[in-house]
């Protein structure tokens, strides 16, 4: 085992010809825990996820998962590891018992056994009812949960989910966000990729920030957001001279120095909690007279928008040219 | 040793699935159990009365039988180009590589799922062919040789199929490729009509290359007792031969599709 890391890889490099899809990735998840990739299409999460799940061949670096090397030991590697990717990767024509069995049998369990963790899983995933149904007849939201219950068919020690909840409905979000949580409360290591920062917000232990095949940040949810600065009360007031006037009214709200532009106060705030009906009586005791006010919460447009000084794009490409001097921002 | 039980085990999971699909789908499943019926009727009723047979057949269902057998068999793959084209357009693959399963088995349990759906076509034609005047006149062992070179050339074209499937972009342009390329070589061969009859360049190539002629003149010396020759030998040797080729095209073809 290298380390004490679940999945560790070293200057991680691949290309597609001449587009950079990696250029030097390094990534250290410790056992037991959620770790995010989060990027905008395009930037390389897909790409690190398939080489880890032994799908693609590395071009340059190393990438060990449970201490086994991804490609000299992928076989052995497979035997340890469940992958539910973008595209529910399920037979549509057979039933969502049959699909399970059938990746059971394929990890080489017996047949009675895999048919057995079979009915157990799609009871726990709620599938119960539609376990002898073709997927064919499955909504998208059952698909995924199928999905991911085939990638845990024999409750591996590091599960990969490559943007598990894209195109999901809420409510199957938020279905597919619990399951992951009680994976980690198993002791289950998961590599999950998502465009959505709430999301790692709220499942991810660590966080690496990946754009053009780089890692620009990485960190805990907190760390990022502190660098990010955080959540803010933002409040459009009714005449710009009185900035003065609030940015007093409201100091004691601050977690930081307060900005004003154009007749907008953006306010570092550490509470969310009751801060907008604090600052309401506040700006009403300063008799300072205000159109908007509402709390503002990071984007994944604002991780882009401030490690890189642009919108993340919708780019199929790990086009490099411009990340250089995008990136200066933000050295680790 | 537990490599090859796994390759063993894993092609079998793989063909369950593909025969579950064939299964439960009433296009394929008429297309495997009606379609050699109807070929078996059509031709002896419409071809039989209007066609000539050399004096070694009885009458023209036990010419035409080991013919359309052959046909048969050599479209039997098509299902395995049916199942790996769409495969391939699906995220299945990638859960399956991602699996301690041995990679061979994606295809070789496609091809051994035909084996299984040959042997149901084989049945059948034969079971009808016996209803309508065909008859065996050669001994048992010689008729169970027979069986086991049609189900061999049918594993043959099952690799052909594998590649075609592998090639080309959707289920549908495999079933059309497939149909393109080896329909019109069923034909001009010794299958349906005897090759004297075919003007000469077609007649040479019916009756010198063809390996389906070869084939079929193979069939009807094991289940009729024609003059064997060395038909026997050279279709068994075309079958390993397409095995061997097809066998490494398609799965050259497989690893470059997957490895991106």
């Amino acid at each position: 085992m290298v380390g004490s890391h679940a999945i560790e890889t070293r200057d991680l490099r691949k290309s597609y010809g001449e587009v950079k899809a990696l250029c030097g990735v390094d990534l250290e998840v410790p056992a037991g825990t959620v770790y995010a990739l989060l990027g905008p299409n395009g930037a390389g999460k897909t790409t690190a996820v398939r080489i880890l799940t032994t799908l693609l061949p590395l071009d340059g670096g190393t990438a060990h998962v449970c201490g086994l090397d991804v490609m000299s030991d992928a076989t052995e590697l497979r035997a340890r590891i469940g992958l539910a990717g973008q595209y529910a990767a399920v037979d549509e024509n057979l039933t969502g018992a049959e699909n399970l069995e059938m990746v059971g049998r394929l990890y080489h369990r017996p047949r009675a056994e895999a048919r057995e963790r079979a009915r157990e899983l799609l009871e726990r995933f709620d599938l119960s009812d539609a376990a002898d149904r073709l997927v064919k007849t499955y909504s998208g939201g059952m698909r995924r949960r199928l999905d991911l219950a085939a990638a845990l068919v024999i409750r591996p020690p590091v599960m990969f989910l490559d943007e598990p909840t894209t195109g999901l409905d809420p409510r199957s979000r938020i279905g597919l966000w619990e399951v992951i949580e009680r994976r980690r409360a198993a002791g289950t290591t998961v590599l999950l990729t998502t465009q959505y920062l709430d999301e790692a917000d709220r499942l991810a232990d660590r966080i690496a920030v990946i754009d053009h095949g780089r890692v620009i940040a990485e960190g805990t949810s907190e760390e990022l957001k502190l660098r990010l600065g955080g959540e803010r009360l933002e409040v459009t007031l009714a005449d710009s001279a009185q900035s003065d006037a609030a940015c007093s009214a409201l100091a004691s709200l601050a977690r930081e120095r307060p900005s004003a532009e154009d007749g907008v106060l953006r306010i570092p705030v550490s509470e969310r909690r009751g801060t907008i009906g604090r600052a309401v009586r506040l700006l009403d005791e300063a008799e300072v007279q205000f159109d908007d006010i509402a709390i503002r919460i990071p984007t994944l447009d604002d991780v882009f928008l401030t490690l890189t000084g642009r919108p993340p794009e919708d780019g199929d490409d790990g086009e490099t040219a411009d990340a250089e001097q995008h990136e200066t921002e933000v050295a680790r | 040793m537990s490599q090859l039980r796994f390759a063993v085990s894993d092609a079998v999971v793989i063909a369950e699935r593909g025969l579950k699909r064939i299964r439960r789908n009433p296009d394929l499943a008429t297309a495997f159990t009606v379609q050699p019926i109807m070929f078996v009727l059509l031709f002896v009723y419409v071809f039989g009365g209007a066609i000539q047979v050399p004096s070694d057949f009885g009458d023209y269902a036990d010419f035409l039988m080991p013919g359309i057998i052959v046909q048969w068999m050599s479209f039997g793959g098509f299902a395995t180009a049916l199942g790996l084209a769409e495969d391939m357009n699906r995220g299945l693959i990638d859960r399956f590589r991602s699996l301690p399963m041995a990679r061979s088995a994606v295809l070789t349990g496609r091809t051994l799922a035909d084996v299984v759906t040959n042997s149901l076509g084989l049945t059948i034609m034969i079971g009808v062919g016996l209803m309508v005047g065909f008859t065996f006149s050669t001994s048992v062992p010689e008729v169970i040789a027979g069986i086991g070179l049609m189900l061999l050339i049918g594993y043959a074209f099952s690799w052909v199929f594998a590649w075609i499937g592998l090639l080309v972009s959707s289920p549908e342009s495999a079933n059309a490729y497939g149909f393109i390329i080896i329909f019109p070589l069923t034909f001009l061969s010794s299958a349906f009509v005897p090759p004297q009859t075919l003007p000469e360049p077609l007649k040479t190539f019916a009756t010198d290359i063809n390996p389906f002629s070869y084939m079929v003149d193979a069939g009807r010396a094991l289940f009729v007792g024609t003059p064997a020759g060395n038909d026997i030998w050279v279709s068994i040797a075309w079958c390993l031969g397409l095995i061997a080729v097809f066998g490494m095209l398609a799965v050259a073809r497989y690893r470059r599709a997957v490895a991106s």
